[in-house]
C-alpha cells in the first residue's frame, strides 16, 4: 500500500443518503475474480440510466474526493465497492457517517474515509456543488480537511493504528505476523470442544491459478 | 477492566478472544470459524500467494458456493462463463490450500449462514467471520460473528486474527406476546423501522426481552440475520435451552464428555446484572404486525395494514429526498393502501427466511390454494438439507402444486448475481434482506415481507395475509 500524507484535489457532490454498496458497485460486478477494473461499475446504475448523474458532468472529470451524503456504504461487506471508487481515482470519500464494513475495508485497501459533523458535510457539498473547482485538502497526519476558499475546515477521527498504517503504507497482514507468538500461545488455550473441520490433504497447485494485477 | 466488572454478552466474548491488547491499537482477536464461498475470496486467495503466505488454520475453515449458483440445475454446466470462472477459482483455491468446501450438488451445499448453524459449526461463544454482511445470523447462538471485506478474508486466511476496535454495544429489548400472524421478520423490519439504517452503526446489537426468547432458533436467525439492515455489523442472543437442543447431536457439535464441558461454559454467556449498554431501544411486541417495505432501504416500511407514507410529511429533509426518491423508483403513490398494490413477482428464499420453519410456515399457508394467474413464483430452500427436508415432509408438491417453482439451494432472486433476476419495472414480494434498486435485477422494485405474508401475496397477487385469503 502507498503511503498517504494529503490527498488534495477537487470534489463531487453526491447528495443522496443511505448509498449502500450495490449502489457504489451493482453485484453483476462481482463475478470477477481480479481487483482491478472495477472504476467502470462504479454506480453503473446511475452513470448509465441518468446523463445528469453528477458522475456524468464534465465539470466534475478528474475529482479524487467525494462528498456523500449520511450513511454512506451500509449494506453488503463488499470490498469491490472501495476497490471501484480507487480504480475510478477517488481517494477519498467524506460522510457524516459510514457504513461500519465499508468504513474497515477502505482503510484496508487505503480509501481515506472521512467522517464529519453533518453540518461540515452539508457546507462541504453546498461549496462544492456551487463552484467544482473548489480545491478540497485531506490531512492524514493532521487528520483535518480543508477548503480555504470555501471556510471549511474541520477535524475527522481515525483511531492511531490505522492512522499510522496509512501514513507509513503498512501491510496489515504483516503487523500481524509479528505477533505469531501471541497467536501461537492463545492457540494453546483454546478450549477443546471447538469445532474442526476435516481438512482435505492439499492439492497441489492447481492449473487455474488467476494472478492479481 | 475488573475481572468482576458485570459484561454484556459481547464483551465476553470479546474478552475471551483476546490475542494482544496494546494501548492505541486495536484488540487482535483470534477468529474460531471462517466460512468462505465464492464470491469475496478469490482476491484474497491472489493475495496469500503473491506474498507466498499459507493458509494459518485450513481447519478452522469451510467453503461453500452460494451467491453464484444457478438453483434450475446443478448438473449443467454454468451459463455464464464468468460466473463459471469463479466456481472452478474457489474449487482451485480450496484444493491448494487444503480448504473443506461444500461445493454444487453437495447434499450439504447451500447459503453460507444457513449451512453453519445446519452443520453444527456454529455455537455460542464462538467468533465468526464471513466476507459476507449477513455473517451476523449466526449470532443468534451467542457466537460473535460479523461480515469482513475480502482484505480481512485474507488477514483471517494468514492469521486466524483479526485487528479490531471495541465495537459499542446496543440492548433492543421486545417484551410482551407477539400478536398472532405476526412472525420473527416482522419483528426485526419493525426495529429497523424504528432504528433506521444507521441506528446500528458501530455497535453490536444484543437481542432481549420475552418475545425474542419465544422466538426458535430460526426465528433469532432471521432476526440477527438483519442486524446490518440496522447498520449493527453484528447481532447477538444469548444461548438458552432452544439453543442447546438446536445445537445437540449435530454434526460437528461437542459429543459426550466435550458436550458437557460446552454447556457449562455456554450458560455463563448471558450478560450480567448491571452490565451497561451504551445505546438501547425498546419495542412492545403487542405493537408490532405484519410489515411490508414500500422504499428502497429496509427502515422504509409499514404495517401491511398501512398506506405508502406521504415522504413529504417526513420531519427531516434527508428522509424525505430519500423518501420521494424512492416513491418514483418504486413506482407508487403516496397514500396507496399497500394492500392494494399489484405484485407480479414471488420469491421465497435468502438467508434471512429460507430454513426449513420458513418452508413449512409458507406452505401451511398454500395447501390447498394457487398462485394467482400471471403471478411468477419460486421457492429457493436455503441448503442442500433443508431441502430434503421439505422433501421428506411433501412441502414441494404442497408448493408445486400450489405454481410455485421448486429450485435447488442458493442465494437465488436475493441479490442478482445468478440467473434469478428480477426485470426493470417488475414488482416482488421478497423473503430477503435488502430493497435496495436493483438489488434483485437492474430496475426491479423488492418489497421485503415474512414468508407467510409472501406466500399470501402470491395466492392474492397483492400484498396480502393469510388472514386475508378466502
Amino acid at each position: 500500500m502507498k503511503p498517504i500524507r494529503v490527498i488534495s484535489g477537487r470534489a463531487v457532490p453526491l447528495e443522496r443518503s443511505d448509498v449502500d454498496t450495490d449502489q457504489i458497485i451493482p453485484a453483476v460486478w462481482l463475478k470477477r475474480v481480479e481487483r482491478t477494473g472495477f472504476g467502470k461499475g462504479l454506480f453503473s446504475s446511475w452513470r448509465d440510466g441518468d446523463r445528469d448523474f453528477v458522475l456524468n458532468r464534465p465539470e466534475y472529470a478528474g475529482a479524487n474526493i467525494l462528498v456523500a451524503g449520511p450513511n454512506f456504504g451500509t449494506g453488503s461487506s463488499r470490498e469491490h465497492a472501495v476497490w471501484a471508487l480507487m480504480d475510478y481515482g477517488f481517494e477519498a470519500v467524506v460522510s457524516s457517517r459510514f457504513g461500519d464494513i465499508f468504513r474497515n475495508n477502505a482503510t484496508k485497501a487505503g480509501l481515506v474515509p472521512v467522517q464529519v459533523d453533518p453540518a461540515v458535510a452539508s457546507a462541504l457539498m453546498e461549496a462544492v456543488g456551487r463552484d467544482p473547482s473548489t480545491e478540497v485538502a485531506v490531512d492524514l497526519e493532521r487528520l483535518c480537511i480543508e477548503a480555504p476558499a470555501a471556510g471549511i475546515e474541520a477535524s475527522f477521527p481515525l483511531d492511531p493504528f490505522t492512522q499510522h498504517r496509512l501514513l507509513e503504507g503498512l501491510d496489515d497482514i504483516g503487523l500481524t505476523l509479528r505477533h505469531s507468538l501471541d497467536i501461537d500461545a492463545y492457540e494453546q488455550g483454546r478450549r477443546g470442544w471447538l469445532p474442526s473441520v476435516p481438512v482435505a490433504s492439499p492439492g497441489p497447485p492447481s492449473s487455474s491459478k488467476v494472478t492479481a494485477s | 477492566m475488573a475481572a468482576s466488572a458485570p459484561l454484556t454478552l459481547a464483551e465476553k466474548v470479546w474478552r475471551d478472544h483476546i490475542v494482544r491488547s496494546a494501548e492505541n491499537e486495536p484488540d487482535l482477536l483470534f477468529i474460531d470459524l471462517h466460512l468462505v464461498h465464492e464470491v469475496t475470496s478469490p482476491q484474497a486467495f491472489d493475495g496469500l500467494r503473491l506474498s507466498g503466505r499459507r493458509v494459518r488454520r485450513p481447519e478452522l475453515t469451510v467453503a461453500t458456493m452460494d451467491h453464484n449458483v444457478p438453483t434450475t440445475s446443478f448438473t449443467e454446466p454454468l451459463e455464464d462463463p464468468v460466473s463459471a470462472r469463479q466456481i472452478e477459482v474457489l474449487r482451485a483455491n480450496c484444493k491448494e490450500f487444503g480448504i473443506r468446501l461444500f461445493p454444487m450438488g453437495d447434499a450439504q451445499q447451500g447459503i453460507v449462514h444457513i449451512i453453519g448453524p445446519e452443520l453444527g459449526l456454529t455455537q455460542p461463544g464462538m467468533t465468526v467471520v464471513c466476507g459476507d454482511s449477513h455473517t451476523s445470523t449466526h449470532g443468534a447462538f451467542g457466537s460473535l460473528a460479523f461480515g469482513i471485506g475480502t482484505s480481512e478474508v485474507e488477514h483471517v486466511l494468514a492469521t486466524q486474527t483479526l485487528p479490531q476496535s471495541r465495537p459499542k454495544t446496543m440492548a433492543v429489548e421486545v417484551d410482551g406476546e407477539l400478536p398472532s400472524g405476526v412472525t420473527a421478520k416482522d419483528m426485526v423490519l419493525g426495529i429497523i423501522g424504528q432504528t433506521g439504517t444507521g441506528g446500528g452503526i458501530g455497535h453490536v446489537i444484543e437481542y432481549r426481552g420475552s418475545a425474542l426468547r419465544s422466538l426458535s432458533m430460526e426465528g433469532r436467525m432471521t432476526v440477527c440475520n438483519m442486524s446490518i439492515e440496522a447498520g449493527a455489523r453484528a447481532g447477538m442472543v444469548a444461548p438458552d435451552d432452544k439453543t442447546f437442543s438446536y445445537l445437540e447431536g449435530r454434526q460437528f457439535a461437542p459429543k459426550g464428555k466435550r458436550w458437557e464441558e460446552a454447556l457449562e461454559y455456554w450458560r455463563s454467556l448471558v450478560t450480567d446484572d448491571g452490565a451497561v449498554f451504551d445505546k438501547f431501544a425498546q419495542i412492545e411486541a403487542k405493537s408490532l404486525a405484519p410489515h411490508v417495505t414500500w422504499g428502497t432501504n429496509p427502515s422504509q416500511v409499514v404495517r401491511l395494514d398501512d398506506a405508502v407514507p406521504d415522504p413529504d410529511s417526513f420531519a427531516e429533509a434527508p428522509a424525505r429526498e430519500a423518501g420521494l426518491r424512492a416513491l418514483k423508483y418504486m413506482g407508487l403513490q403516496a397514500g396507496t393502501p399497500m394492500r392494494e398494490i399489484k405484485v407480479g413477482t414471488v420469491f421465497i428464499g435468502s438467508c434471512t427466511n429460507a430454513r426449513i420453519e420458513d418452508l413449512r410456515a409458507a406452505a401451511a399457508v398454500l395447501e390447498g390454494r394457487r398462485v394467482a394467474p400471471g403471478t411468477r413464483a419460486l421457492v429457493v430452500p436455503g441448503s442442500g438439507q433443508v431441502k430434503l427436508q421439505a422433501e421428506k415432509e411433501g412441502l414441494d408438491k404442497v408448493f408445486a402444486s400450489a405454481g410455485f417453482e421448486w429450485r435447488n439451494p442458493g442465494c437465488s432472486m436475493c441479490l442478482a448475481m445468478n440467473p434469478d433476476k428480477l426485470s426493470p419495472g417488475e414488482r416482488c414480494a421478497s423473503t430477503s434482506n435488502r430493497n435496495f434498486e436493483g438489488r434483485q435485477g437492474q430496475g426491479g422494485r423488492t418489497h421485503l415481507v415474512s414468508p407467510v405474508v409472501a406466500a399470501a401475496t402470491a395466492v392474492a397477487g397483492r400484498f396480502a395475509s393469510p388472514e386475508d385469503l378466502p
